[in-house]
C-alpha cells in the first residue's frame, strides 16, 4: 500500500517535467544535423556567436575581479544594512530584462546621467559592445556574487585564525585559504553566470540595439531570426540549449564532487 | 478589444442591419503594428454595429503575424504593411490569393530628437560623418523601404552615388520594431530615424523633429487587408474589412496620418 501511495506520488511530478522537456526536445526534432551544419557556415549565424562568445568573456571576467570583493564582504562580514544590500545583489535576477535595459539607457545613454557626461569626452556606451558586455553584467553578476559569497560564508573561522597565527598574510589567507576552500562555490558561480550572460536578451536589445557582428549577440538573432529565418534560429537555440545544459550539469557534478 | 484612448465616440449609422450573431464572437484581427492607433479606432466603431462582436487585435510587426498566421494562429483578418508579408500568407495557402485589397498608403519621413542634436536639416546631412542612425532591421517592412529610399536618393544627382553608402555606415543599431525606432530617437539616444508619417503621431509626437522626403524619392507602402482562409467567422471578417474600406474607415485612418486610398 505504501509503495502504492509512493508511485502515484511521483506521477504528480510529472506534469511539469514533461512542459520543460517536450518544448526543448520539439526545438532538436525540427533540425537535422545537415541543417545545423548549413546554419553554422552562415555569416550572420558565425558573427552572432562570436559575439556572444567574445563578450560573455569580457563580462565573465569583470564579474569575477568586481564581485569577488563584495561578495567577500556580504559572506565573510557582519554590518547594517546589509539585508538591504543583499536584497539590492538579488534584484537583477527577479527584474524583467527590459526593466534593466530602460535603467542602464537612463543611465548611459546619452542623455543618462553618467552617460551625458561620457558623451562631452566624445564617449559612446549605448550601441556599442561595451553596452552588450554591461547589461551582462547587469543582469548575470548575482549569479556569481551570491554563489561566491556562499562559499566564503561557509568557510570555518577556526582554519582562518589558524592561518593568521601561523603569521598569515591577509592577501596569502585569502589566496591560499579562502579562495581553495571555496573553489566549488566559485566554479559553480562563474559557469552559472555565463549561462546567464550568454542568454541575456531584453536589456541587449534596448541599452545596445541590434547590429549584426557588433551587438548582435545569439538570443538577439533567435528573436530576429523567428521573424524571418526560423531555421538558423532553430539552430542557435539548439547550440544555446547545448551549451546551458552542459554547464549546468557541469555545476551539479562539482556541487556533489564537493559534497559527496 | 484593446480600448485605445481617445477612441472615436462618434455616433454610428448602420446602412444596412448586419444579422447579429446569437452568442458572443471573438474577431480576431492581426494587424502591423503601425495601424495600433487607428485600427483601435475602426474596432470601436465596429463593435458598436455589430452588437455581440469583440474585436480582439494581435499588433506585430507584419513578419512576425504572416508567420504566426502560418503557424495555425486563430486570426479572421490579417492587414499587412506590406504586400510581401501578405504573400508569404498567401503562399502558405493561409490566404486566398487576389481577396487582398489595398486599403491604406503611407510614406516614409526622416525624424529627429526636437533638439536636433546633429543639426539636420537637408537630406545630405544623414550622410554627415558622425551621425548616429536608427534604422528598423530590413525584415520589418519599414527598414526594407528606408534602404529603398537611400537606393533612389543615391540615383539623384544632388545626393551622390556613395549617398547610400555614408547614410548606412552612420547606422549604430537596426531595431526590431518601427516603434523602437521611433523611441531611441525621441529618447535622443540617436540623431536621425526613418519611419512612416503615421508614426509620428501619439505621445512622442512633441519630442521629434521631421524631415520630410521629397514625393519622387519617397517609397510609398501599400497596405493589403484581407481574410484569412481558416476564419471560423468569414462574414464578419468580411465585414470588418468593408468598415476599414468604408468613408468611415478611411476618414479614420486619414487622421492617423496615412493616406487613404478613395
Amino acid at each position: 500500500m505504501k509503495s502504492w501511495v509512493d508511485k502515484a506520488w511521483r506521477i504528480t511530478a510529472l506534469p511539469l517535467i514533461l512542459l520543460i522537456l517536450v518544448p526543448i526536445v520539439m526545438l532538436f526534432t525540427r533540425t537535422s544535423l545537415q541543417g545545423l551544419l548549413a546554419n553554422l557556415s552562415q555569416e550572420e549565424v558565425r558573427q552572432a556567436i562570436s559575439v556572444s562568445f567574445r563578450t560573455t568573456l569580457i563580462s565573465v571576467g569583470l564579474i569575477v575581479l568586481l564581485g569577488t570583493p563584495l561578495a567577500y564582504l556580504l559572506g565573510r562580514h557582519e554590518f547594517r544594512y546589509k539585508k538591504v544590500l543583499d536584497t539590492l545583489i538579488d534584484l537583477p535576477l527577479v527584474l524583467p530584462p527590459s526593466v534593466a535595459g530602460l535603467a542602464l539607457l537612463m543611465t548611459l545613454g546619452r542623455r543618462g546621467l553618467i552617460g551625458g557626461w561620457l558623451d562631452n569626452s566624445d564617449i559612446q556606451v549605448a550601441f556599442t559592445v561595451a553596452a552588450v558586455v554591461i547589461a551582462q553584467i547587469f543582469i548575470a553578476s548575482p549569479f556569481y556574487v551570491r554563489a561566491a559569497s556562499l562559499g566564503f560564508a561557509g568557510i570555518d573561522t577556526e582554519i582562518v585564525q589558524a592561518a593568521q597565527l601561523d603569521g598569515a598574510s591577509r592577501w596569502q589567507i585569502f589566496r591560499f585559504v579562502i579562495v581553495p576552500l571555496s573553489r566549488f562555490a566559485l566554479l559553480s558561480g562563474i559557469m552559472m553566470c555565463w549561462a546567464r550572460a550568454l542568454g541575456e536578451f531584453g536589456a541587449t536589445m534596448i541599452f545596445a540595439g541590434n547590429f549584426p557582428g557588433r551587438t548582435q549577440t545569439m538570443p538577439t538573432a533567435i528573436y530576429l531570426g523567428f521573424e524571418r529565418n526560423l531555421e538558423s534560429a532553430l539552430t542557435l537555440s539548439v547550440i544555446l540549449v547545448v551549451i546551458s545544459f552542459v554547464s549546468l550539469l557541469l555545476i551539479k557534478v562539482l556541487v556533489s564532487h564537493e559534497t559527496g | 478589444m484593446t480600448e485605445v484612448p481617445g477612441a472615436a465616440q462618434a455616433p454610428v449609422t448602420v446602412e444596412a442591419p448586419e444579422p447579429v450573431p446569437s452568442k458572443p464572437v471573438d474577431l480576431n484581427v492581426f494587424a502591423a503594428a503601425s495601424l495600433t492607433s487607428a485600427f483601435g479606432d475602426i474596432g470601436s466603431l465596429f463593435e458598436a454595429s455589430h452588437p455581440g462582436t469583440t474585436v480582439v487585435f494581435n499588433f506585430g510587426g507584419s513578419q512576425q503575424l504572416a508567420q504566426q498566421i502560418n503557424e495555425g494562429a486563430p486570426a479572421d483578418v490579417f492587414a499587412s504593411a506590406n504586400q510581401k508579408q501578405m504573400d508569404v500568407v498567401i503562399e502558405a495557402g493561409s490566404v486566398v490569393s487576389r481577396t487582398q485589397q489595398t486599403f491604406a498608403r503611407n510614406r516614409l519621413v526622416i525624424i529627429y530628437p526636437q533638439d536636433n542634436p546633429a543639426g539636420l536639416t537637408a537630406l545630405q546631412d544623414l550622410g554627415k560623418s558622425g551621425l548616429k542612425l536608427v534604422l528598423a532591421t530590413k525584415e520589418v517592412p519599414v527598414g526594407q523601404y528606408a534602404l529603398e529610399f537611400l537606393e533612389k536618393a543615391s540615383v539623384d544627382p544632388a545626393l551622390g552615388t556613395s549617398y547610400k553608402d555614408d547614410v548606412t555606415k552612420n547606422v549604430v543599431s537596426y531595431e526590431d520594431n518601427v516603434k523602437a525606432v521611433l523611441t531611441k530617437v525621441a529618447l535622443g539616444e540617436a540623431d536621425a530615424g526613418i519611419v512612416y508619417t503615421s508614426d509620428i503621431s501619439g505621445t512622442e509626437a512633441d519630442k521629434l523633429g521631421r524631415l520630410d522626403i521629397p514625393e519622387a524619392l519617397n517609397i510609398i507602402a501599400s497596405y493589403p487587408i484581407a481574410p484569412v482562409k481558416e476564419s471560423e467567422n468569414p462574414d464578419l471578417a468580411q465585414a470588418f474589412i468593408d468598415m476599414v474600406l468604408s468613408a468611415e474607415g478611411q476618414s479614420i485612418l486619414a487622421k492617423y496620418n496615412f493616406t487613404p486610398i478613395r
